[in-house]
């Protein structure tokens, strides 16, 4: 009863702070010293779609922005801390940690959320964040990896992302990742389901605008992962997509097909010169 | 004989909603994108469009609309125009026609075709994200979106 009436009065706030529009000018800084860059001109091969990006932040109810401008505030936070002791933890047949080779993650980790998905050289192939997290566990401490959208590699994400906050994001869109990026570009433009909408649809014609009780973003995935309030855990990219993609009746992708890595590619793209906020607090 | 009663009563009734409704693939758009004929056969109930409009599990088409006739319904979207006075602009046959296949009167249009069932891309099976088999059962019935055009035309300026 609580919860459902707690649920209810955040629905109402949210609905009247985002009727009445977000302070233009609300800006946010990380306890009180990491600048976030939530507004900025949009990357060049956004030419004639978008002017100006805009983190999802810029959409949410004061309340919700508020949380995310003090660690103590945001809930993600709390799985940093955790994955922070995993850091340090030997796993696996080779008896290594994470910090056996990366040493301090706050000193060893700052650019690497911000550069996510990312060609790699040796195994020729695209990774997210996630895989990579998952390659290093298997490859060089010989440990299980974690499943995709797991709470454990959710948390490591997070701990990758919380050092890097700040730095701006600059995926790279070019060489060996130019096919898949032009995939992802097609994927984020195909209406798809029975309700026929593509990513586009909402989340570049319609941002700024309400869909029912939702203060439509641009779906910008620079502060992944994030704490949703609406199911109290961090989420990651692809859940998300699977989501957006399952509102418009359609038969989805699953998470880690080649198909959601391109449109991930693709997305983080569209977020060039934002920073990196992870892990972010939305509705 | 009771049984041979029900039964004959059933096939009648099949036949007269067959002869009457116009099935999803069978409807005829103008060339601007009307529908002429009533979809049903049955006079629309504005009350019943009402509740169509309004819930999130049928035309939820506030979602998207602002309507002020029905400001006790919370949550009025802007993805679309608000359709105050809207009975006002278009003729019911218009209506009609933006209610089952709007894509035939604004052709870029993101609002959803209420009365389509096949032709999707990666069609799904309602909400669940699992692969759908055409023809989908339409978003709304023939009934619904006469109720629904029954209501529209109400809404004068
Ligand atoms: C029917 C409308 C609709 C469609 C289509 C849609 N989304 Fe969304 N999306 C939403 C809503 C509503 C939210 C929650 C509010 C917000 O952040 O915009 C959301 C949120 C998101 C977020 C979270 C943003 C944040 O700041 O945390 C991402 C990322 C996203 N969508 C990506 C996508 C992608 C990629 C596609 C296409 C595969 C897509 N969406 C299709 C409605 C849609
Ligand atoms: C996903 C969003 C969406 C939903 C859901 C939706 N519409 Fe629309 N509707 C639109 C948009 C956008 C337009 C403007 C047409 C265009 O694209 O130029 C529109 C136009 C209209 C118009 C013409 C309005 C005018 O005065 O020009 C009517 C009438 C209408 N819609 C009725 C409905 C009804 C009834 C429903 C539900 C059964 C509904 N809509 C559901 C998005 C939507």
């Amino acid at each position: 009863m609580k919860k459902a009436a707690l649920k209810t009065a955040l629905g109402a706030l949210a609905f009247v702070a985002s009727g009445a529009f977000a302070d233009e000018d609300a800006s946010l800084v990380i306890n009180g010293e990491i600048e976030i860059v939530t507004e900025t001109a949009a990357a060049a091969h956004l030419d004639g779609a978008l002017k100006t990006v805009y983190s999802g932040w810029v959409f949410r109810s004061d309340e919700t922005q508020a949380m995310q401008a003090d660690d103590f505030d945001n809930p993600g936070m709390l799985a940093v801390e955790s994955a922070m002791a995993t850091w340090a933890t030997a796993e696996g047949t080779n008896g290594k940690s994470c910090a056996d080779c990366h040493g301090d993650a706050s000193e060893t980790m700052t650019e690497v959320r911000a550069t996510y998905p990312k060609w790699n050289e040796k195994a020729g192939e695209l990774r997210t964040l996630g895989q990579q997290i998952n390659a290093c566990r298997e490859t060089e401490m010989g440990a299980e990896p974690y499943k995709t959208d797991s709470a454990e590699l959710l948390a490591m994400e997070a701990l990758i992302s919380s050092v890097g906050r700040g730095t701006t994001i600059n995926v790279a869109i070019d060489g060996p990742v130019a096919d898949i990026w032009a995939q992802g570009k097609e994927l984020y433009y195909t209406r798809t389901g029975q309700l026929d909408l593509s990513c586009a649809s909402c989340h570049e014609q319609n941002y700024g605008n309400m869909i029912r009780a939702d203060h439509l973003s641009q779906g910008q995935i620079n502060g992944f992962p994030t704490y949703r309030l609406n199911n109290a855990a961090l989420n990651g990219v692809q859940g998300r997509f699977k989501g957006c993609v399952r509102d418009t009746r359609a038969e989805t992708y699953a998470p880690n097909s080649p198909e959601f890595i391109a449109l991930e590619l693709y997305v983080a793209s569209r977020g060039n010169g934002l920073s990196v906020e992870g892990p972010s607090v939305r509705n | 004989m009771k049984r041979i009663i029900q039964i004959a009563v059933g096939l009648s009734l099949a036949a007269t909603v067959g002869a009457a409704e116009v099935a999803p693939e069978a409807v005829e758009y103008s060339e601007y994108g009307e529908v002429a004929v009533s979809l049903s056969g049955t006079a629309g109930d504005p009350q019943n469009g009402i509740k169509v409009m309004t819930t999130r599990s049928k035309g939820n088409c506030i979602a998207c609309h602002q309507v002020t006739d029905l400001q006790d319904y919370p949550f009025h979207g802007e993805v679309g125009p608000s359709l105050d006075g809207t009975g006002s602009r278009w003729e019911e046959a218009q209506l009609r026609g933006i209610v089952a296949n709007a894509k035939h009167t604004f052709p870029d249009t993101v609002m959803p075709a209420f009365y389509k069932t096949t032709g999707f891309t990666r069609p799904g099976d309602a909400f669940t994200g699992k692969a759908g088999t055409e023809p989908l059962p339409p978003l709304l019935t023939a009934q619904e979106i006469e109720d629904v055009v029954a209501y529209l035309v109400t809404l004068k300026d």
